[in-house]
């Protein structure tokens, strides 16, 4: 977790450029475009993978991770020309990322290899929103979706409103009788321009709109800004603080995979395991709720802690759920095993390819489903994980089956760290005052939220308010698999496929 | 899966009683329901959820009714698959520019007679999303409103007391 280990081969490239002072706890660094180009060889030959791709007027920042020493860095590349070397045309992780600051900050990826507009529809009042904006000078031509050419393919164009009770956007479908050809995805429809809102926001205004990028992880996000924030502050937390929000963010992840398994059964046309799995979600919620004031455990972490302590009744609430959970659980789990049906649908299903899900730094559930055994918790790490005992469960088979184990075995996981955290569960205060520091500070954070690890980079201005706040959502890396994921595959397993991902629209749209 | 079944024929119901109608949606509901339409649509309403820029934290609670506290269906409401055969567009978010012409497109491909529930506090104004320029701000600026559901986000019981105002008021 050091941010000056010399042995990180990330760091000695980056290094050669400018240090910038005031960013944590990562180091960052202004480099050149020929920096800038050895950095994106190492991404093409996966000596490190991508964190983030963001923009601002003038530059771009790059966050990349290594795998052996655990670094994360970040590499600034001035833009004056309004232009930088496309990062996508060696790395197609940063595709979507790079058409998306095209998009919204205006500088191009030169000899990128998809210069199509992505979250820009050609509905907005103005172009480049977060750059210098001007009013959209003549209309966006109709998108162009990617052509496939053979014999008896037909087309499938899907949503942006779909059938079921989801977010928005489309899906076009190219299909040889029921095989699958391809899909591409075309998002940005919940586009909120949450961004532009963050900029010179208050903290606490920003801490509700980063709790509600993407509402079914909003403990997370809340969790990584508020980290971003206190790592910029250089502020120091209360313990108890720590260990509450760790308290809400394994009930996040209990209530929402509990939730996803139900779903991805249903998918499976075996709704048994919805009606049970949505009992045992709504039990979570409110215990949430009685514990907390809030189902989705909504604006609890802020900035300097969390805004409400556990109550006295708290513990054998908390303690009531684990037992019952405990109690219905592990039927749900034989149910699952066991019903050839369902195993039948699920099983070599939606198979991705895992040196895919490696070159796209894909985490969460899909990751560990395909043997990547990232997690934030673990790497860098964050505190109250690194004095709880729990498991990374990974899988390697890749296929629906796969996600839904190691979503069955990460509820185990949370179950046992909820009642490790309520063993340990510190006194004291809840909440600590945020060091003003007067000066124009940096942070960032990376979380792992029940989806994968969220992280958000900011930088705040002399007087405290958010002068720019990136949040990224791990789905940027996700979505583009199930595109993979879906491939040969027939289209009456898409919704299969897709619940078994769970990426989100929203977080993804920001 | 027998023994599953078995234990639960045993055990009693999760389901919640049904809550009293929400006041406040009663009076916006008011005089907005005529008589015709009541009699074709008896006791039962059929439902398309749309969602036209929500963080997803609507939809969450949304689902939630369909689990066995809330029970949805038994008041006659179903979530159906395709705008043409709802009676009830529920509608969430604080509507994105980039949704803006879907919304539309749903709206207009409903049959009459239809109603429009924007449910929570993005659907009543754009929420916290309020201001940018890729959000329109609340349901009401582009299809007509019936009822709000305010909440961010209104949890399952807020859902179910203003959609039993909706029935009371349609039956």
């Amino acid at each position: 977790m050091s941010a000056t280990n010399t042995n990180s081969a990330l760091l000695t490239v980056l290094g050669v450029g400018h240090l910038v002072t005031g960013h944590r706890p990562w180091l960052r660094f202004v480099v050149t475009a020929e920096t800038w180009n050895v950095l994106l060889a190492g991404l093409a030959k996966s000596r490190w993978s991508l964190l983030g791709l963001w923009g601002e007027p003038g530059m771009v920042h790059l966050a990349a991770h290594e795998f052996e020493t655990g670094t994360p860095g970040i590499a600034s590349l001035p833009c004056s020309a309004g232009e930088f070397p496309s990062v996508g045309r060696w790395h197609p992780p940063a595709q979507r990322l790079e058409r998306a600051i095209a998009d919204l900050v205006g500088l191009q990826p030169a000899a990128g290899p998809d210069l199509r507009p992505w979250l820009d529809h050609g509905c907005w009042p103005l172009r480049h929103p977060l750059g210098s904006p001007t009013a959209p000078a003549e209309a966006l031509p109709p998108y162009p979706f990617l052509p496939t050419e053979g014999e008896s393919l037909h087309q499938i164009p899907v949503g942006p409103v779909h059938a079921g009770i989801i977010e928005p956007g489309h899906f076009r479908f190219t299909a040889n009788g029921e095989a699958v050809v391809r899909l591409e995805e075309r998002l940005g429809y919940v586009h909120k321009g949450i961004e532009s809102l963050l900029n010179g926001a208050s903290l606490e205004r920003a801490a509700r709109l980063v709790g509600r990028v993407s509402g079914d992880s909003t403990v997370a996000y809340a969790l990584a800004f508020a980290r971003a924030v206190e790592a910029a502050t250089e502020t120091e937390i209360p313990a108890r603080a720590h260990w509450l929000r760790a308290l809400m963010a394994e009930l996040e992840r209990l209530a929402n995979h509990c939730g996803d398994i139900g779903a991805i059964c249903n998918d499976a046309a075996f709704a048994l395991m919805l009606a049970h799995c949505a009992v045992l979600r709504e039990r979570v919620l409110r215990a949430s709720a009685a514990c907390f004031g809030h189902r989705l455990l909504m604006d609890c972490v802020v900035p300097g802690g969390v805004t409400v302590d556990l109550p006295a009744d708290g513990v054998p609430i908390l303690r009531a759920l684990l037992a019952e959970m405990r109690r219905a659980f592990p039927p749900l789990v034989e149910l699952y095993d066991n019903t050839a049906s369902l195993q039948d649908r699920a099983a070599n299903t939606g198979t991705l390819n895992p040196t895919l899900v490696q070159q796209f730094g894909c985490g969460g559930v899909i990751g560990r489903a395909a043997g990547r055994a990232f997690d934030a918790r673990r790497e860098p790490g964050y505190p109250p994980y690194d004095q709880l005992e729990f498991e990374v469960p990974v899988r390697r088979e890749s296929d629906v089956n796969a996600r839904v184990w190691i979503r069955i075995r990460e509820v185990e996981q949370s179950l046992a760290l909820i009642e490790g955290i309520l063993e340990r569960l510190p006194s004291g205060p809840v909440h600590g005052a945020l060091n003003q520091s007067g000066r124009l500070v940096e942070g960032m954070a990376l979380v792992e939220g029940f989806r994968g690890d969220i992280l958000v980079w900011l930088r705040l201005a002399a007087d405290g308010t958010v002068a720019r706040c990136h949040p990224r959502d791990p789905s940027w890396f996700q979505w583009p698999l199930l595109e993979a994921a879906i491939e040969g595959n027939i289209v009456a397993d898409f919704p299969l496929c897709n619940k078994s991902f769970n990426c989100s629209y929203s977080g993804h749209d920001l | 899966m027998r023994k599953l079944l078995l234990q639960n024929g045993w055990r009693s119901p999760l389901t919640l009683p049904a809550p009293a109608p929400s006041e406040s949606a009663l009076t916006e509901l008011g005089a907005k329901v005529d008589r015709a339409a009541r009699r074709r649509l008896g006791r039962s309403l059929a439902i398309r959820e749309v969602d036209a820029g929500s963080c997803n934290g609507c939809e969450l609670e949304i689902h939630a009714l369909n689990n066995a506290f809330y029970d949805l269906e038994r008041f006659g409401f179903h979530f159906v698959a395709s705008p043409r055969h709802a009676d009830v567009l529920l509608v969430t978010g604080p509507v994105t520019v980039n949704m803006r012409e879907a919304l539309e497109r749903t709206y207009a491909a409903t049959p009459d007679p239809k109603w429009v529930v924007a449910v929570g506090d993005c659907g009543r104004n754009g929420g916290v999303f309020a201001g940018g320029y890729a959000c329109v701000g609340g349901v009401a600026e582009v299809i007509p409103v019936d009822l709000h559901i305010p909440g961010c986000p209104p949890n399952p019981m807020q859902l179910l007391e203003g959609l039993l105002a909706l029935l009371q008021v349609v039956r």
